[in-house]
C-alpha cells in the first residue's frame, strides 16, 4: 500500500478558539486512480498536504496512521520528508503562474529538479530536462526550456510542471486541481497526459478537484469529501448513480447541455450528514 | 434596452485582440459569449462597460451610440459584475459602504432604504450591511457583487464569469438568483463564460469567439441540439457533452 491513512484529524488554533478542518478521514491507495472531491472547505487539500507534511508548524494533525510507503509521515524528520517529497511523490498545484520561478528559465528549472534528485552535472540536467519536456508532449523542447514561465500559455505551464514531477520518477503523483485554471480544450490534453503517464510508470495517482464528472471520467476510485468528512467512497463510474444525498446533490445542481432545466436545484445541506 | 455592437475594433499596442465583432441584443434577451483563455470575450464587455476607452467600431445602447468617455448618467444604466468576488470588494470597507458608492456619487435619495432594500433582493440577511467582505462566504461575496450593480437601478448588466471563482452548489444558487432578476426588473444581460453548460442555461443566444473574432452565433436550442456549424463550437460542446455523459 503507497498512502496508508486512518483516521486522520487536522486542527488550527485560531485567536478566537480551535477550529477542526479534517475529522477523520481515512483512504488507502495502492498504484491506482483516486479522486477526491467536494465543495471549498471540504478538507481535500488539507489531507493531501498533511500526507507530505507541507502545513504549517501551528497545525494540529492527529491520525492513527499516516503512513506514506510504510513510513510513518506524523514522527519523520524533516531530512525524511525531503526524500519522500518531489523524489518518491509529486505534487502539481492549480495554477502554474504561481507555481513556476518567473525569474528563472523553464529549462533551468526543469534541469534543477533533475539534478536535485539524481545529481549529475549541469550540461547533463539540461539535456535532460529538454528530454522530460519532450516526454511531455511539448512540439519545441528547445526553445520552451529557454523561455521565461511568462512567454508560455497556462497549458504550457501546467506541462511544464509535470515535467519537473517526473524528473525523479516518482511513485506518487498527488495532483491538486490540476486543470482548473484551464480551457476546456487543454484540460482534455493534459488529463490525457497525466493518464498516461500514470498508466506507463505504474504509478499512484491522487487527484482532488471539485468537478465530480471529470473525476468519474477520469480516476478508478471517488473519495467524496464534505466539510472534513467521508461522506462515501465509491467506483468512479458509478459516480453520476451515486446514492449519498450530499452527491446527488452536487450533480443535480449543475447547469447541463443536454437535459436543460428551468430552476437548478439547490443543495439541501443535511445536519444528519455530519454524525 | 437593444444593444447593438458593430465591427468593435480593440488593440493593445501593436496586437488586436478584438478583430471586428458585431452582435445584436434585444431588449430583456441575455446574450452569452464563449471563447478560450485570450480570445477577447472579457475584452469586448470591457469595452462595452466603458472601462476601456480605446476602441473603434459603434457600441450602442437603445439606439444611441456611446462615446469613448462615458457620461457619469451611463453608469446607472448599465452595470458590471467580476468574476472574482474576493478580489471585486473593497476589504477594508463595510458592505454598507460599498453599497453606498454608487448613491453618493449619483446623489440618489434615500440611500438607507435602497441598500435594505437591494439586500433583500439578492436574498443576503440585513446584519450582513455592517460585515465586512472577509467576513462573508464566497456566494455572499457574490451576492453584493451583485447588489452593488442593482443599486444603480440599471438596464443592462454585463456579467464576466460571474460564477465560475464559486462551488457548483453555490453557483446554482448565484444562476438561479440572477434568472429571477432578470425577469423581475426585465434586465438586459450580457455574460462571458468559458463553460458553456451555464452560458446555455442562462442566455437565449449565444456568441463563440476564437482569437478575437466572433465566428459563430446561434441560439441556446440551436447548440444543445447539436445545429453548431464552426469545428470550434463543435469541439466545446463535444467535450461538454462528454463530461455530462456517464463513462
Amino acid at each position: 500500500m503507497l498512502v496508508d491513512i486512518q483516521n486522520l484529524k487536522i486542527g488550527f488554533k485560531s485567536r478566537t478558539g480551535f477550529h477542526q478542518a479534517v475529522k477523520g478521514v481515512s483512504l488507502k491507495l495502492g498504484t491506482e486512480k483516486l479522486g477526491i472531491v467536494g465543495e471549498s472547505g471540504s478538507g481535500k487539500s488539507l489531507t493531501a498536504r498533511a500526507l507530505m507534511k507541507l502545513l504549517p508548524k501551528s497545525t494540529v494533525i492527529e491520525a492513527d496512521t499516516l503512513a506514506f510507503d510504510g513510513i510513518d509521515v506524523l514522527s519523520a524528520s524533516e531530512r525524511q520528508m525531503r526524500q519522500i517529497r518531489g523524489k518518491r511523490a509529486g505534487f502539481i498545484l492549480q495554477d502554474p503562474k504561481y507555481s513556476l520561478n518567473p525569474v528563472k528559465t523553464i529549462g533551468a528549472q526543469v534541469a534543477e529538479s533533475w539534478r536535485t534528485h539524481k545529481g549529475g552535472s549541469r550540461r547533463e540536467a539540461l539535456e535532460a530536462a529538454v528530454n522530460l519536456l519532450e516526454q511531455v508532449q511539448i512540439r519545441n523542447p528547445q526553445v520552451v526550456a529557454k523561455s521565461y514561465p511568462h512567454e508560455v500559455s497556462g497549458g504550457m505551464g501546467q506541462r511544464v510542471m509535470i515535467a519537473m514531477m517526473l524528473a525523479p520518477d516518482p511513485e506518487l503523483l498527488i495532483a491538486d486541481e490540476p486543470t482548473s485554471a484551464l480551457d476546456a480544450t487543454v484540460q482534455a490534453e493534459i488529463l490525457r497526459l497525466i493518464e498516461e503517464l500514470v498508466a506507463e510508470r505504474g504509478m499512484g495517482l491522487l487527484l482532488i478537484s471539485h468537478d465530480l464528472p471529470l473525476v468519474s471520467h477520469f480516476c478508478d476510485r471517488v473519495m467524496v469529501m464534505y466539510s472534513g468528512r467521508v461522506m462515501e467512497e465509491l467506483k468512479a463510474s458509478e459516480l453520476l448513480s451515486a446514492k449519498h444525498p450530499y452527491t446527488r446533490g452536487l450533480l443535480n445542481c449543475m447547469p447541463s447541455l443536454i437535459h436543460p432545466k428551468d430552476r437548478l436545484p439547490v443543495l439541501a445541506r443535511d445536519p444528519e450528514w455530519l454524525k | 434596452m437593444t444593444i447593438e455592437i458593430d465591427n468593435l475594433r480593440i488593440r493593445f499596442g501593436e496586437r488586436e485582440v478584438v478583430k471586428g465583432v458585431s452582435f445584436d441584443i434585444e431588449g430583456g434577451d441575455s446574450f452569452g459569449i464563449v471563447g478560450e483563455s485570450g480570445s477577447g470575450k472579457s475584452t469586448v464587455l470591457r469595452a462595452m462597460a466603458g472601462l476601456n476607452e480605446d476602441w473603434q467600431g459603434r457600441i450602442s445602447f437603445s439606439g444611441e451610440d456611446a462615446p469613448q468617455k462615458r457620461p457619469p448618467s451611463f453608469f446607472r444604466k448599465v452595470q458590471m459584475v467580476f468574476q472574482d468576488p474576493y478580489g471585486s470588494l473593497h476589504p477594508r470597507q463595510t458592505i454598507d459602504r460599498i453599497l453606498s458608492e454608487l448613491p453618493l456619487v449619483h446623489k440618489m435619495d434615500r440611500i438607507d432604504d435602497r441598500i435594505a432594500k437591494v439586500l433583500s433582493d439578492v436574498a443576503l440577511p440585513q446584519n450582513a450591511r455592517f460585515r465586512y467582505p472577509h467576513q462573508l462566504s464566497g456566494g455572499q461575496r457574490q451576492r453584493v457583487a451583485i447588489a452593488r450593480a442593482l443599486i444603480a437601478e440599471p438596464e443592462v448588466l454585463l456579467l464576466d464569469e460571474p460564477t465560475s471563482a464559486l462551488d457548483v452548489s453555490v453557483q446554482a444558487e448565484i444562476l438561479n438568483l440572477l434568472a429571477d432578476l432578470r425577469v423581475e426588473r426585465k434586465l438586459t444581460y450580457v455574460m462571458v463564460s468559458h463553460n458553456l453548460s451555464v452560458i446555455a442555461h442562462l442566455c437565449s443566444q449565444v456568441g463563440v469567439m476564437v482569437d478575437g473574432q466572433m465566428v459563430e452565433q446561434l441560439t441556446a436550442e440551436d447548440l444543445r441540439l447539436g445545429k453548431a456549424v464552426h469545428p470550434h463550437t463543435q469541439e466545446l460542446r463535444r467535450l461538454s457533452v462528454e463530461l455530462e455523459e456517464p463513462v
